[in-house]
């Protein structure tokens, strides 16, 4: 009866899943480039302004690292939940965390700038840490399901954080209107190279994690804990050790960049901090296939895509839907090949439905 | 080994990736140049920021037909560049400015008050750009001012009507924030309603955004719930209107004079002319003569207004508001003048004395005859 058949395949080879990724990014350049058309511009114009966007210039450069850093470090810490096969949707509930805590010690504590940022980093990581590790032990000792735990603590990191800014944290000086207090200057990230050091920390952290992941014990027994439980325990692995310890890392990882996102660019902490970067860097992590270099071109390419559609909005007067439509559809595209990859499709002309 | 082959394919393909977009993307630079130099010959840039869309029928729009009105005046001596639904976190801000200074903007002008801190940062950033801040409470000596207008007058005339309008004596009011300026408006309004009747009560609800047309509408569906007639609103869109009108009740509507979203509701609207400060600012930008300033407009000076009060609009209420408004045009009536009293019962301005501009703005309190909760 069918003509369409779909089988998982076994295996795909490089050659070919190389191939099937450039079409999808071909086809959404197509796609996208009609959509564009028919709305009256001219998708060359649109496409090449995107890329100049983004990297024509010092300033556009800048701006686009500044959007890759918070990708980035989320992306990784994403990366080593994801290798075990635990799905932290909680990314964003864990920069949230991490933002308030670095709030805390930089609104409270009177600190010298080297002594202020490391205690901030430090509490980021911690409190990013705990709210994974909440899902994470209980993952460990009840089995509960990790994708629904960590996708609802998002929503209380956040109301925490509404509560704060409209209660207790609005700053006085602001005549009611619910913000919280700027942080002091010793509490801001330094600028290195005309943006602020986030992009120091995020190449740091793709090596470092890169290193844990591909050539340590720990890295490895991360993988065959999210191969297989059953080999873990069999070649005697603490399993409920690696996968508390590994959401920890996680968890950190996304909390401290809610400290860097407060510090470096809010200067304060606000409910909207977290910009859906918890979300989007699911995305990012799954594109790069749990590779933490390839996490990092990803995630780049993201914000340039990011950037070029801000861009396009003031330099072409693009509306801000179209420039999400176009986002939409490249991203659409290149998911989909995901699908692909994984399945084979194939026609049947004749013969095997008499069968 | 077949790892490390992996590794440096993988390594190779990205480099090469980036190498090409780096190459166009420096080619393109060179084209979009090319490109504002031929429309920028001596025009200069000024760019919005605006927080909602600009046909939402309110806020936004009246601020777009300001910028429609700088179009105007100024022709091709200005070229304009415009950002919509700008979120109020100040990298959304920053990145929307500096993309418009990369596209040759010397002047910005970002209209929400939240744009406020990320505007102070980018005037620090950029000494070449003059930045003009709309509500906002924070300048400096060479390039960023501040501009806003003496809404308490508007406001304190539609208050007149919906005191004279309300059969239930109950009327509603969606607020946004519990913040200053939106105190002012609410005490001044509700001061109207009092003048012609001291019966009525204004239940204020807010929530705490300044755009959200689905809870603008729900806040407003519950003050009609308890009772309300007329509806009033400090809130960017038409949804109170429209809920007022599905209800039969009235509406005064705020930012624009725009009875098309309710005919059957919409008494008037507390109006803003943002064209009045902008065309001959920027023109003194342009000139070189520009010196920051903190400016408010009243209704004397035509920046802020009442729209044209509508057929439903009692006749009795339009002279009454007739008369005040040509007291305040003459610069004799002032909405705060004593004694006034907040809704605890506590004397706040005395019997013969009155506030001036400072004191209106560190109103923290509800006049009598005010009640707000949070949506």
């Amino acid at each position: 009866m069918s003509f369409l058949k779909i089988t998982k395949r076994e295996d795909t080879p490089r050659q070919k899943a190389i191939l099937i990724r450039i079409i999808s990014v071909v086809l959404s350049l197509i796609f996208a480039g009609l959509v564009i058309a028919v709305l009256g511009y001219n998708p060359l114009e649109v496409f090449s302004s995107m890329v100049s966007g983004a990297l024509g210039s010092a300033s556009r450069l800048r701006q686009t690292v500044t959007k890759a850093v918070p990708l980035i470090i989320t992306s990784l810490g994403i990366l080593v939940a994801f290798k075990m096969k635990f799905w932290n949707i909680g990314g964003e509930g864990q920069i949230m965390m991490g933002a308030f805590a670095a709030a805390s010690v930089a609104l409270f504590v009177d600190l010298p700038q080297p002594l202020m940022l490391l205690c901030m980093a430090a509490a980021a990581m911690i409190a990013g840490g705990i709210w994974a590790f909440i899902p994470a032990i209980f993952k460990a000792k009840m089995g509960t399901n990790e994708t629904i735990f960590t996708l609802m603590l998002n929503y209380i990191a956040i109301k925490f954080v509404t509560y704060l800014q409209f209660g207790p944290w609005k700053d006085p000086n602001s005549q009611g209107f619910p913000k919280i207090a700027d942080f002091p200057k010793s509490a801001v990230l330094p600028s290195i190279g005309g943006m602020h050091m986030g992009w120091i920390i995020a190449l740091v952290l793709v090596i470092l994690v890169y290193i844990l992941m591909n050539h340590t014990k720990k890295g490895f027994e991360i993988s065959v804990v999210g191969e297989s439980v059953q080999t873990a325990k069999y070649a005697g692995m603490p399993i409920s050790r690696i996968i508390i310890l590994s959401m920890l890392l996680s968890g950190g990882l996304c909390g401290l960049t809610g400290m860097i996102q407060a510090s470096a660019v809010e200067k304060t902490l606000s409910s909207a901090l977290s910009a859906n970067y918890g979300f989007t860097a699911i995305t990012t992590t799954w594109l790069s296939g749990l590779n933490a270099i390839a996490a990092l071109f990803v995630c780049s390419a993201f914000a340039i895509l990011v950037q070029g559609s801000s861009y396009i909005q003031i330099s072409m007067s693009v509306p801000a839907a179209v420039a999400d439509m176009i986002q939409a559809i490249i991203l659409f595209f290149v998911l989909g090949s995901e699908f692909f990859l994984q399945y084979k499709v194939s026609f049947h002309k004749h013969g095997k439905e008499a069968k | 080994m077949k790892k490390f082959r992996k590794l440096a394919a993988l390594a190779l393909a990205a480099t090469l990736a980036m190498t090409a977009l780096t190459a166009c993307g420096s080619k393109d630079a060179s084209e979009s140049a090319d490109k504002n130099a031929e429309t920028t010959e001596d025009a200069t840039t000024v760019g919005f920021i605006y927080i909602g869309s600009k046909n939402d029928g309110g806020y936004t729009q009246a601020q777009n037909q300001g910028t429609e009105a700088v179009k105007e005046y100024f022709g091709d001596k200005v070229n304009i560049l415009t950002a919509e639904s700008v979120a109020e976190d100040k990298q959304t801000v920053k990145t929307n400015a500096e993309n418009m200074i990369d596209n040759g903007a010397s002047i910005i002008v970002g209209t929400s008050f939240g744009y406020m801190d990320a505007m102070e940062e980018l005037s620090a950033e950029h000494p070449e750009v003059t930045f003009l801040h709309f509500s906002g409470n924070k300048m400096n000596d060479t390039n960023f001012a501040n501009y806003f207008g003496a809404m308490e007058e508007p406001r304190y005339l539609s208050g007149i009507i919906a005191g004279m309008q309300t059969e239930s004596n109950k009327i509603g009011y969606v607020a946004a924030y519990p913040y200053t300026e939106v105190l002012i408006g609410i005490d001044a309004f509700t001061l109207g309603v009092q003048s012609v009747n001291p019966d009525a009560e204004v239940k204020v609800v807010y929530i705490n955004s300044w755009n959200d047309p689905a809870n603008e509408k729900a806040a407003a569906e519950s003050l009609l719930a308890q009772g309300c007639d007329v509806l009033a609103q400090h809130c960017d869109s038409t949804g109170p209107q429209v809920a007022a009108e599905a209800a039969g009740a009235y509406a005064i509507g705020y930012n624009l004079a725009n009875p098309d979203a309710a005919p059957k509701a919409f008494l008037t609207a507390p109006i803003w002319h943002h064209d009045k400060f902008l065309v001959p600012t920027i023109e003194s930008i342009i000139n070189g003569e520009f010196k920051p300033v903190s400016y408010y407009g009243s209704m004397a000076d035509g920046y802020v207004d009442l729209a044209p009060m509508s057929d439903l609009v009692k006749p009795e209420a339009k002279e009454k508001v007739e008369e005040i408004r040509k007291q305040m045009e003459a610069g004799e009536f002032n909405v705060f003048e004593g004694p006034i009293y907040d809704n605890q019962g506590n004397e706040v301005v005395k019997e013969g004395e009155s506030l001036d501009r400072a004191g209106i703005w560190s109103i923290d309190y509800l006049v009598k005859g005010a009640t707000g909760a949070d949506n």
